[in-house]
């Protein structure tokens, strides 16, 4: 009983220490800010009803989108290698395969109208800097403004993937990679899978002239990127770790809340969206949680029944000496 | 020359050589324990394990791990995280272990001034516990160089620059402490070869030493009683086992450490699969930058309390304290006046002042990670004060205390 009594006071202290020094002192230290469901209720709904077919001849027409931002699955290619778009515009403009499932509609239909706003870029990009930002807003074509951009949203996301054929890795390519490198290789489904940079997958090479001169290219982007962002983003191949996936998630949802002033734009991925693009980086960062979760069972298992084997060889020793 | 006969079996054969007999019963079998001890008297060998754990998943660790400032971060995040074979396992093994392995060193050493086990004749047993607890300080530290996140490089700034011991600026020394004028390659190196080959030498060393100096004065025990161990083990061995008041070191006092490690080993792993991150900073899973400065910058959690007593003080003022704080734990046999070797709990005022201590010191270590601003810095100067207080006061309650 003695004993028990003085394991629940270590106990008790240790668990005082514990939240002092981890809950507690964590919550003084950082901003705690809730996820709003990724609802970008600031953005106004989409009153219209889009039409794809109308919408994919504004996108490949009046839009001019493919001006500058290439469309794969409709066998457009982009109308610049990376590099020189970058060198363009600051940042390489994103292919809108899938565009349509990974940002929130109307994330989209905010962003060709104004997308300085829907970036939350505006601190940034107004009048009084002068800047203005690469993207250029759509004017309309002609005729209701509204509906043309409701039927160029309802175009891209007839083209996309079906929402569950959306891979973590595809996430993260649309809604992350003109940006953020990953230079972790990753082990998935049994497939070893290259690292990632903000020109696309790093290749293998045979020759090191060929490697050399991809990575100038990469030097070469980022340098561009650096100009345009004022600093070149944070490669994220441990992120997972040393951000966890609320900030991640809370901060892709609204970069401003927590880093006021920050280049970083709100991307306006969908909530499932941001979750396949922590898998991404869980897939990266934390490859092996599925094994610890397993093997941990097992060791927990093995140490109870050592316990109790300790237990009872303890008590069998003892029995002479009380 | 010794006389051999021939051996009649592999035992006699290694007796004859090596007195396995004699040294099984010198060191287990009639090395006599007290009977009258609780669980707290099981964290000596709570610790062995926990050291055993380190030492182990370290040498998993040191087959991958590269003592390079560019690839430090990776071989540890990348190759041993990912690459090898549990690789994770050994890794979150040792940091954990390197932050569970304080805390029950601090239990162990706060046991030993709740039952007063540091006086009459067991003043080298607390000198070289000491001893081990800084060796461990260092070896921690050292340890958490080695990643070569942002926590390491940050925390390798700051410690090292206390050497340069505030107004007296002896610049020189910290650099020729880093090897560099901030921490780089020469630094990571040194850090290295201290943390996996000079400091473990010497916690070995250390660890013998401490055993060492329980075997004369005897493990204390629950009522500070002092026991006649020739008698009581005589009364032992004669058979009367229940009214000895000692017990065999193999396999009764063992049994009862074993089941404590066994309780012990479930919260562990307990912790290396499922709440490992108290012990792994995330900020740490950031590459060192020496041009971007962490928003927060604070010790492990095992450090904070002597941090706390650094930080609310001017710079010199403060180095003093820290100084302070770092010996006066060294001293505690000697300022405590008391001859009696007894349960705090029957030692008038010296009760409030272990409760008192216990407490200053947890304050002092939520303090010391919290950032110094308002009502935290208060809190935090009054509780270095009263860290001082205390160890001032302490030859004083303890001169007048009756003896029991």
């Amino acid at each position: 009983m003695k004993e028990l009594f003085i394991l629940a006071v270590v106990t008790v202290f240790t668990l005082v220490t514990y939240y002092l020094v981890e809950p507690f002192a964590h919550s003084h230290m950082h901003k705690h800010i809730e996820s709003k469901g990724f609802a970008y209720a600031d953005l106004p709904a989409l009153t219209k009803k889009g039409d794809a077919a109308r919408g994919k001849d504004l996108v490949m027409g009046a839009g001019a989108c493919t001006g500058c931002h290439g469309i794969k699955v409709a066998g457009m290619p982009a109308p610049m290698d990376p590099v020189t778009a970058a060198q363009s515009y600051g940042v390489n403009p994103p292919d809108l395969s899938n565009a349509g499932v990974v940002f929130d509609p109307k994330f989209l239909a905010a962003l060709i109208k104004n997308p300085a706003h829907a970036l939350m870029l505006e601190h940034k990009y107004n009048a009084k800097s002068g800047k203005t930002f690469p993207m250029t807003q759509f004017y309309g074509a002609g005729g209701d403004m509204d509906q043309e951009v409701a039927d160029m949203v309802a175009y891209l996301q007839s083209i996309a993937v079906p929402k569950e054929k959306l891979t973590p890795d595809m996430a993260f390519e649309t809604a992350c990679g003109r940006c953020h490198a990953i230079h972790y290789e990753y082990n998935l489904d049994g497939k070893l899978h290259p690292a990632w940079t903000q020109i696309g997958e790093k290749p293998s090479f045979k020759h090191k002239q060929d490697e050399l001169a991809f990575e100038t290219k990469v030097l070469d982007y980022q340098d561009a990127l650096t100009k345009y962002l004022g600093t070149l983003p944070p490669d994220l191949s441990m992120y997972i770790r040393s951000r966890g996936e609320h900030y991640i998630k809370t901060f892709v949802e609204d970069p401003q809340a927590y880093l006021k002033g920050t280049a970083m734009p709100r991307v306006g991925v969908t909530a499932e969206a941001a979750d396949k693009v922590v898998e991404h980086l869980e897939n990266v960062g934390d490859s092996k949680r599925h094994i610890r979760d397993e093997v941990g069972k097992n060791v927990m298992i093995y140490m109870f029944i050592f316990a109790i084997f300790a237990i009872l060889w303890k008590k069998e020793v003892w029995r002479d000496l009380h | 020359m010794a006389h051999f006969t021939k051996a009649t079996s592999l035992h006699d054969w290694l007796n004859q050589r090596l007195g396995i007999d004699t040294v099984r019963r010198v060191m287990a079998t009639e090395y006599w324990i007290p009977k009258n001890i609780n669980f707290l008297w099981a964290m000596g060998m709570v610790l062995a394990i926990t050291f055993g754990l380190l030492l182990i998943s370290g040498i998993f660790l040191l087959m991958y791990y590269q003592p390079n400032i560019h690839l430090a971060f990776d071989s540890v995040n990348y190759t041993i995280m990912q690459e090898v074979g549990y690789g994770w396992l050994w890794r979150h093994v040792h940091g954990v272990a390197a932050s569970v392995v304080f805390l029950v060193i601090y239990i162990h050493m706060f046991t030993g001034i709740y039952y007063g086990s540091y006086k009459k004749g067991r003043e080298m047993i607390w000198i070289s516990g000491m001893l081990l607890f800084v060796a461990f300080s260092a070896e921690a530290f050292s340890g958490y160089m080695l990643p070569w996140g942002q926590m390491s490089y940050w925390a390798g700034m700051v410690i090292t620059n206390l050497f340069s011991m505030g107004g007296l600026h002896m610049d020189g020394l910290v650099e020729w402490i880093r090897g560099d004028y901030v921490p780089a390659q020469a630094f990571l190196n040194r850090f290295f070869m201290l943390h996996v080959l000079l400091i473990p030498l010497v916690i070995l060393g250390l660890i013998g030493l401490h055993f060492g100096a329980l075997r004369i004065p005897h493990v204390n025990n629950q009522d500070g009683e002092e026991i006649d161990f020739e008698a009581e083990s005589k009364k032992y061995l004669a058979g009367d086992k229940a009214n000895s008041k000692v017990i065999r070191f193999m396999n009764d006092f063992m049994s009862k450490d074993m089941m404590v490690v066994g309780i012990y080993l479930i919260f562990f792993f307990y912790l290396v699969f499922y709440h490992y991150d108290f012990a792994m900073d995330p900020v740490n899973f950031d590459p060192a930058n020496g041009l971007k400065t962490p928003t927060h910058i604070y010790p492990e959690w095992y450090f904070l309390w002597s941090y706390e007593i650094l930080r609310p003080f001017s710079t010199n003022v403060g180095l003093i304290a820290f100084a302070f704080a770092q010996v006066i734990f060294f001293l505690l046999p000697f300022l405590d006046r008391s001859p009696n070797a007894v349960p705090a709990s029957r030692r008038g005022l010296f009760k409030y002042w272990f409760w008192a201590m216990l407490i200053d010191m947890i304050i002092l270590t939520a303090m010391g990670k919290v950032p110094p601003e308002g009502v935290f810095s208060t809190i935090g100067f009054y509780a270095a004060l009263t860290f001082i207080g205390l160890w001032i006061a302490l030859p004083f309650i303890t001169k007048f205390e009756k003896k029991v």
